[in-house]
């Protein structure tokens, strides 16, 4: 569908942007506004081109619809635990809108600066190398609101999304070039940079405009680090109503967003599945050690706390950065989920063990590919000489 | 080459921890804050030049064989000197730079360049060779211990830039990740990127 008088006025602005307009130097920015509008008008002209219908753009927006259900929950559970926490903070007006408001309003300037900054980077870099801006941006830059906690001041976030765009992303050649994951890259900045705003008590709940009056409310992983099982009940977990990262507190919001993400295949069932394989399987081992609070919590609860879910499904899964080959993904996935609980458990002083550990395996995504790929090659190979007897030497040389 | 390039080339064109990529352990090591970063700036130029003239003095009754011993006997000579000097005078900062001083022996600056200019040129060019590569190596340290001072702990030599500021009142917060060496890395990092970008010869095909 096209809308007629959208057309007209890309049509009539068109020639100023082209090479040797009068703002052809912009000519990045208008094709990406112009792309984002319009489907373009040039087509492949010599060749045939099997193409999917679903490019990049479209597998976006499905990323971005599939983050709404843990966005929308995130919003209304910053309300609920800032009334849990100070019931007087709504004056009696404790509806689901009122909670819902809340915490959007808060999450707003999160996005909004999120999306400028990294927005801006990205067309500036696009811009200097005259190549087309990539909507990747677009997931990213949703992620990383949902991955922090809501008190995180602005200037922090914007520092962070432009870390992360600039040495995440754009010194190894901008979107798909990227090994390490941008959204976490802006958490790890941050978790590194001010780590008092990013654990500890005081964090996790929104308090008055500026965060003056900080409120205490203990995530899951806090109360586990000192040594305490987390007071949440499995339900309140599985639902969402626990202090945490904004949008990352619900089990059940991010498994509508994976049932999404798996029936359009954008994110691979493989890594989904055993990233959880794995972790329930060091959280099992560590169960018949035994001995400490956190080693005897059952595997199951290592799910619902943190970010684990959230980094399985929506991190774990981004394909610029993770195993490519199928193998691959299962040791991939196996490992994440291993590492992460394993540094949970063992190494209480990093408490977000999911992040480290996706970030970890994003470094080792390329190793793992090329030793899958070698091993097979290696195989094949094996199979000729069998097959084929004497003349066999002569296809290890081809 | 003529004098005067010995000691600008490595300021920018040849600069040991940009071009050469030498001496990059050091340099993250010690520079979390100024002072420790600009005296380990002094201590290495000094060796290096005086290696530098010694090991030149000494290049024709060298056996090639040994060379290395006999290079490393006069590094840590030096070395040991430094140390003491430090002691003697600066403890505090000593302590701060602990194994680092030590480690100067280990400094590929001062190793490359004896086996790669003091061994094949007379004394007066090493001494200048050996000055312009310290300095070259000093300028990038001063700079990262400039910038991971200031906003890894809010200072400079010291003095409370960030607070006499007032910026602390206004929400500011020191930077963690600046103290920790990993973001030495990465500024040395955005550093050669700059440096590149301004000197397209250098940018490998």
């Amino acid at each position: 569908m096209r809308i007629k008088w959208v057309e007209q006025m890309f049509d009539k602005i068109e020639p100023t942007f082209s090479e040797g307009g009068k703002l052809g130097w912009l000519h990045s920015t208008f094709d990406a506004f112009h792309t984002f509008a319009l489907t373009p008008k040039t087509i492949t002209r010599s060749g045939s081109h099997i193409r999917d219908a679903v490019d990049s753009k479209r597998s976006i927006i499905v990323v971005i619809i599939a983050l709404l259900p843990a966005l929308l929950f995130g919003m209304w559970n910053i309300g609920y635990q800032t009334y849990q926490a100070n019931p007087g903070f709504f004056n009696s007006q404790s509806s689901f809108l009122n909670f819902w408001w809340f915490g959007f309003v808060r999450m707003l300037p999160m996005i909004v600066v999120s999306y400028l900054v990294g927005l801006g980077i990205e067309f500036a870099f696009a811009q200097g190398r005259h190549h087309e801006v990539n909507e990747g941006y677009l997931a990213t830059g949703l992620l990383i609101p949902m991955i922090v906690p809501v008190t995180t001041p602005l200037w922090q976030l914007a520092l962070a999304v432009a870390f992360a765009v600039i040495i995440g992303k754009e010194v190894f050649g901008g979107s798909g070039m990227n090994f390490l994951n941008p959204a976490l890259v802006a958490r790890a900045f941050l978790f590194f940079a001010y780590p008092t705003h990013m654990s500890g008590d005081k964090v996790w709940i929104a308090s008055g405009w500026w965060g003056n009056d900080a409120i205490a409310g203990a995530t899951p992983m806090g109360q586990l680090a000192t040594g305490n099982m987390p007071s949440a009940s499995v339900l309140d977990m599985l639902i969402g109503t626990i202090p945490g990262s904004t949008c990352e507190t619900s089990f059940i919001a991010i498994a509508l967003g994976a049932l999404l993400l798996l029936f359009t295949g954008i994110a691979s069932w493989r890594i989904m599945l055993s990233v959880f394989l794995g972790g329930g399987l060091m959280g099992l081992l560590f169960n018949a050690i035994g001995g400490t609070t956190y080693l005897d919590l059952p595997f199951y609860y290592h799910f619902l706390i943190g970010g684990f879910a959230f980094g399985a499904v929506f991190m774990a899964t981004d394909p610029v950065t993770a195993a490519q080959t199928n193998t691959g993904k299962w040791i991939y996935g196996l490992l994440i989920g291993a590492f992460a609980v394993l540094l949970r458990v063992a190494n209480p002083a990093y408490p977000e063990g999911m992040m480290l550990s996706i970030l970890f395996m994003n470094c080792m995504a390329p190793l793992i590919d090329h030793c899958v790929v070698a091993r097979n090659i290696k195989s094949r190979q094996s199979r000729i000489s069998r097959t084929s007897g004497s003349t066999g030497k002569e296809a290890h040389n081809g | 080459m003529k004098n005067t390039d010995l000691i600008k080339l490595p300021f920018s064109k040849n600069n040991p921890i940009l071009v050469q990529v030498l001496g990059v352990c050091s340099c993250l090591a010690v520079t979390a804050q100024l002072k420790p970063a600009v005296v380990m700036a002094i201590s290495v130029t000094v060796v290096v030049a005086l290696a530098n003239v010694i090991v030149s003095l000494l290049r024709n009754t060298i056996p090639p064989r040994i060379r290395i011993i006999v290079q490393l006997v006069v590094v840590s000579t030096l070395v040991v000197l430094v140390d003491q000097v430090l002691k003697a005078y600066m403890y505090d900062v000593s302590k701060q730079l602990s194994v680092f001083v030590g480690l100067i022996i280990t400094n590929c600056i001062v190793m490359g360049r004896l086996e790669a200019f003091a061994m094949v040129q007379k004394p007066w060019p090493s001494l200048l060779d050996g000055i312009g590569n310290g300095l070259g190596y000093s300028v990038i340290l001063i700079a990262l211990g400039f910038l991971r001072e200031l906003f890894g702990s809010g200072t400079l030599w010291g003095y409370p830039v960030m607070e006499k500021l007032g910026l602390y009142g206004i929400g500011y917060e020191n930077n963690g990740l600046m103290i920790m060496p990993p973001m030495a890395l990465i500024l040395v990092g955005l550093i050669i990127w700059a440096h590149r970008s301004k000197n397209k010869d250098l940018i490998e095909q």
